[in-house]
C-alpha cells in the first residue's frame, strides 16, 4: 500500500471507529446500564481523527469532558473504555472515573477531566517535563470553544509560548457551550484563533470537518514542535450533532434550529470522506465495507466484554486515595 | 552535626539537599530567584542549580499549579511556592479537582509527587488578604496531605518528607516562625508526615496546637505551671493525615482539652480536633473542651484592631484554668514590655 493510501485508510478507519462507538453508545444508553453522563462527539470525528493521526504512538494527548473521540483516535483500548463507562472493574480507571475520566497510558492518552480548561495546564506541564527530559514527544491538548473564555486558557497559552513548549492546542469550535451559543459568550469582533495569535503563537483556522485538511495542518504542527519551534494553535470549526450530554438529538428544544443542524449534517465528515475515497481515490467500496464491518464486530465484542465484566468490589472505593 | 539555624534557613536547607539528592526536584514560584528569595528560603538556589530547576513564573497561579501537576505525572517533583496562602487561592481548582484527585480517579495509574509551599499568618500589618490561615480548606480534601511545621527542626524534616512523598503535600508556614532558631542537624533527615509531637508532657490538661499557636501554648504552659497546673502540649505538625491516636491517648490521660489553632474557630481545625476527641473518648472528659482560635471575621490591618483579634498564651491558659475551676487572673493578659502585640519580637520590622 502506498503511503498516501495508508494514511487515507487510517484516517477513515479512525473516523469510522469513533462514529461506530458513539452510535453504539447512543443506541444502548437508554438501557440505563451506563450510569454516568456521556458527551458524544458525533459530527466532530474529522477534527479528532485527523489531529491524532498526525501523532506518533508515544506522543501525548490530554482531553476534557468530550473525550471519547480523542481516546479512540489515539488508539485507546476500546474494551477498557466501554467497561469504564459501564462502571466495571475492567474499566480503564477501574470504575472510578466513568466516561469523563478515560485514560490509556500505553498509547500516551494521559487522561481526561471534565472541568473545562483544567487539563490544558496539565498538558503543558507534561510537555514541559518531556522537553526537559529531551524526549522529543509532542503534547496535543484538545479543548473546546468555551475554554477561550476561561483564564486558564490564556495563562496556559502565555506560558507555552514563553517556554517554547512542544504543544499543539487543538480547539474544536462546535459553536455551543452546553446550550449557550457563541454570541452570548464571546464578541464577534474576533475569532478564538486570534486570541492565540495575540499570545504570539503560530495560529491557524480551518474546516474541522475535512479530515485531510485537519491531518495536513496538524502534521505540519507536529513537525514544528519536533523541531523545537514551539507551540501551535489550531481552531477547527465543527458541530456536535447530538445533545451536550446524552444520546439524543435536541434540535427541538429551542437553543438551536433544525435548519442549522441540517446544514452541518450535509457536511458529515465521515460520509464526505467516504464518498471521496470512492469517487476521487477510486477505492473499491467493498474495501470500505470490510473496514466498517470488522470494526462493528469489535464494538459488539467490546460491549459484550463490558456488560459481562464484574462490577468492582465496593471496597475498591477506598483504594488509591494516597500513593 | 547539629547547630542553631532559623526556620527559613531550615526550609532552604531542606530544598537544597533534596535538589542535590534528586535531579527531578525543581522549584518554581513568583519571586523564587529574586533577591529576597521567598523570605530567604530560596536565595542562592538558582545560582547553584540553574534556571532550569529554580524558576520564576508568570502571575498565573492556577495554570502553574497545573503545570506542576503535569510535570509530576512525568516523574518530576515540583516545589511550587506562594508568598502568601491568599495568592494560592487562585489555584484552588487545580489543587482540589486535579492534584488531589488524579491518583484516585485514574485508579492509581498516576502519581502526583508535588509540594506547594504557602506562607500563612501575620507579618507586618498584612491585613485581610495577606495574613490568612486557611489550613482547614486544604485539610478538608482527601488526597492532599497538609503539614504545618512549627520548629526549624520540623520545618526541615517535614519538608524533606513532603518532597520525597508521592502525593501532593501542602506546606503551611507561619510567617512569624521564619526568624525563630532551633537545633537542626546538618544532614538530611525526615520527620514523618502524620505524626504529632508531644512537646511537653503533663497530667492535668491537654493542649493541642498548630503552628505558631504551639509557641503560645508553650508560654501558656509556663503560666499554668506557675498556677499549679501541669499541661501537656502537643504540636499537631500534620493536619492530614491527622495523628488522632496521640491526641486521644493524651486526653484519656488528662481528661481535659484545649485546642489552639492559628485559623478561624468556625469549621476550623479546632472543631475537627474536638470532634475526634468527643467521638473517641467522650467518657474520659472531665469537663467540656475549649477552643482558642481566630474570631469569626476577617483579619484587620491596624495594630489597634489586631490586638484583640489574635489570641495569645493568656487566652489558652485562661481556657485551661476555667476547665479546672481555677481563677483567671489579669496577669495572664499582661502586655509584653519589649514589643507591640503586632510583632513576634522586638526585632521584627516591616514592610512584610
Amino acid at each position: 500500500m502506498s503511503h498516501k493510501k495508508e494514511v487515507t485508510v487510517k484516517l477513515y478507519s479512525i473516523m469510522n471507529r469513533i462514529r461506530t462507538v458513539e452510535e453504539k453508545i447512543a443506541e444502548l444508553y437508554p438501557e440505563q446500564e451506563m450510569r454516568c453522563p456521556v458527551h458524544l462527539c458525533i459530527g466532530q470525528e474529522a477534527a479528532e481523527a485527523g489531529s491524532c493521526a498526525a501523532l506518533n504512538d508515544d506522543d501525548y494527548v490530554i482531553s476534557g469532558h468530550r473525550s471519547h473521540g480523542h481516546y479512540l483516535a489515539k488508539g485507546g483500548d476500546l474494551k477498557a473504555m466501554l467497561a469504564e463507562i459501564y462502571g466495571k472493574e475492567t474499566g480503564c480507571a477501574g470504575g472510578k472515573g466513568g466516561s469523563m475520566h478515560l485514560i490509556d497510558l500505553n498509547v500516551g492518552f494521559i487522561g481526561a477531566a471534565p472541568i473545562v480548561g483544567s487539563t490544558i495546564p496539565i498538558g503543558v506541564g507534561v510537555a514541559f517535563a518531556s522537553k526537559l527530559k529531551k524526549e522529543n514527544r509532542v503534547m496535543m491538548i484538545f479543548l473546546g470553544d468555551g475554554v477561550a473564555e476561561a483564564g486558564v486558557f490564556h495563562e496556559s497559552l502565555n506560558l507555552a509560548q514563553l517556554w517554547n513548549l512542544p504543544v499543539i492546542f487543538v480547539c474544536e469550535n462546535n459553536l455551543y457551550s452546553v446550550y449557550s451559543p457563541m454570541h452570548v459568550r464571546q464578541p464577534d469582533t474576533r475569532r478564538i484563533v486570534d486570541l492565540a495569535a495575540a499570545h504570539g503563537m503560530d495560529s491557524h483556522y480551518a474546516d474541522g470537518n475535512d479530515v485531510e485538511v485537519v491531518y495536513q495542518l496538524t502534521s505540519d504542527a507536529v513537525k514544528k514542535c519536533r523541531n523545537g519551534q514551539g507551540p501551535v494553535f489550531i481552531e477547527f470549526s465543527t458541530y456536535r450533532w447530538r445533545e451536550h450530554c446524552g444520546p439524543n438529538f435536541d434540535n427541538d428544544i429551542g437553543y438551536r434550529t433544525e435548519d442549522e443542524y441540517q446544514v452541518w449534517r450535509k457536511r458529515d465528515p465521515v460520509a464526505l470522506f467516504r464518498s471521496k475515497l470512492i469517487n476521487d481515490y477510486k477505492f473499491d467500496e467493498s474495501e470500505i465495507v470490510k473496514i466498517e464491518h470488522d470494526f462493528k464486530d469489535q464494538v459488539n465484542d467490546a460491549v459484550k466484554f463490558a456488560k459481562e465484566s464484574p462490577f468492582p468490589d465496593s471496597s475498591n472505593a477506598e483504594l488509591h486515595i494516597y500513593a | 552535626m547539629t547547630r542553631k539555624i532559623k526556620y527559613f534557613e531550615a526550609l532552604r536547607e531542606a530544598q537544597y539537599q533534596c535538589m542535590e539528592a534528586d535531579k527531578d526536584v525543581y522549584i518554581m514560584g513568583l519571586g523564587v530567584p529574586d533577591p529576597k528569595g521567598i523570605f530567604g528560603t530560596t536565595t542562592g538556589m538558582q545560582e547553584k542549580f540553574g534556571a532550569d530547576r529554580v524558576m520564576d513564573i508568570p502571575l498565573a497561579e492556577n495554570t502553574m499549579t497545573g503545570v506542576a501537576i503535569g510535570s509530576a505525572l512525568k516523574g518530576m517533583r515540583p516545589i511550587l511556592t506562594h508568598q502568601r496562602v491568599d495568592f494560592a487561592l487562585l489555584s484552588m481548582e487545580q489543587i482540589i479537582n486535579q492534584a488531589a484527585k488524579w491518583h484516585y480517579m485514574f485508579h492509581g495509574l498516576h502519581k502526583i509527587p508535588m509540594v506547594i509551599r504557602m506562607i500563612i499568618g501575620r507579618g507586618w500589618g498584612q491585613g485581610p488578604q495577606h495574613s490568612q490561615s486557611l489550613q482547614s480548606l486544604f485539610a478538608h480534601i482527601p488526597g492532599l496531605k497538609v503539614i504545618m511545621p512549627t520548629t526549624a527542626y520540623d520545618a526541615k524534616g517535614l519538608l524533606i518528607s513532603a518532597i520525597e512523598d508521592d502525593n501532593p503535600v501542602i506546606s503551611l508556614e507561619y510567617r512569624w516562625l521564619y526568624g525563630i532558631s532551633d537545633s537542626v542537624p546538618e544532614e538530611m533527615y525526615r520527620v514523618p508526615i502524620g505524626k504529632a509531637r508531644v512537646l511537653e508532657e503533663g497530667k492535668d490538661i491537654t493542649i493541642v496546637a498548630t503552628s505558631y499557636m504551639t509557641l503560645e501554648s508553650l508560654r501558656a504552659r509556663e503560666m499554668l505551671q506557675e498556677r499549679g497546673v501541669n499541661a501537656e502540649v502537643i504540636d499537631l505538625r500534620t493536619l492530614r493525615p491527622m495523628d488522632t491516636e496521640t491526641i486521644i491517648n493524651s486526653v484519656k490521660k488528662t481528661g481535659r482539652l484545649v485546642v489552639a489553632d492559628t485559623g478561624h474557630k468556625m469549621f476550623g481545625v479546632s472543631a475537627e480536633v474536638l470532634a475526634v476527641v468527643l467521638e473517641n473518648t467522650f467518657e474520659r472528659l472531665l469537663n467540656k473542651p475549649s477552643r482558642v482560635a481566630l474570631p469569626d471575621y476577617p483579619a484587620p490591618t491596624s495594630p489597634a484592631l489586631c490586638d484583640d483579634y489574635y489570641p495569645r498564651a493568656g487566652h489558652i491558659a485562661a481556657a485551661a484554668l476555667e476547665q479546672l475551676g481555677k481563677a483567671v487572673d489579669d496577669k495572664l493578659f499582661a502586655l509584653p514590655t519589649d514589643r507591640r502585640l503586632d510583632q513576634p519580637d522586638s526585632k521584627f520590622e516591616g514592610p512584610f
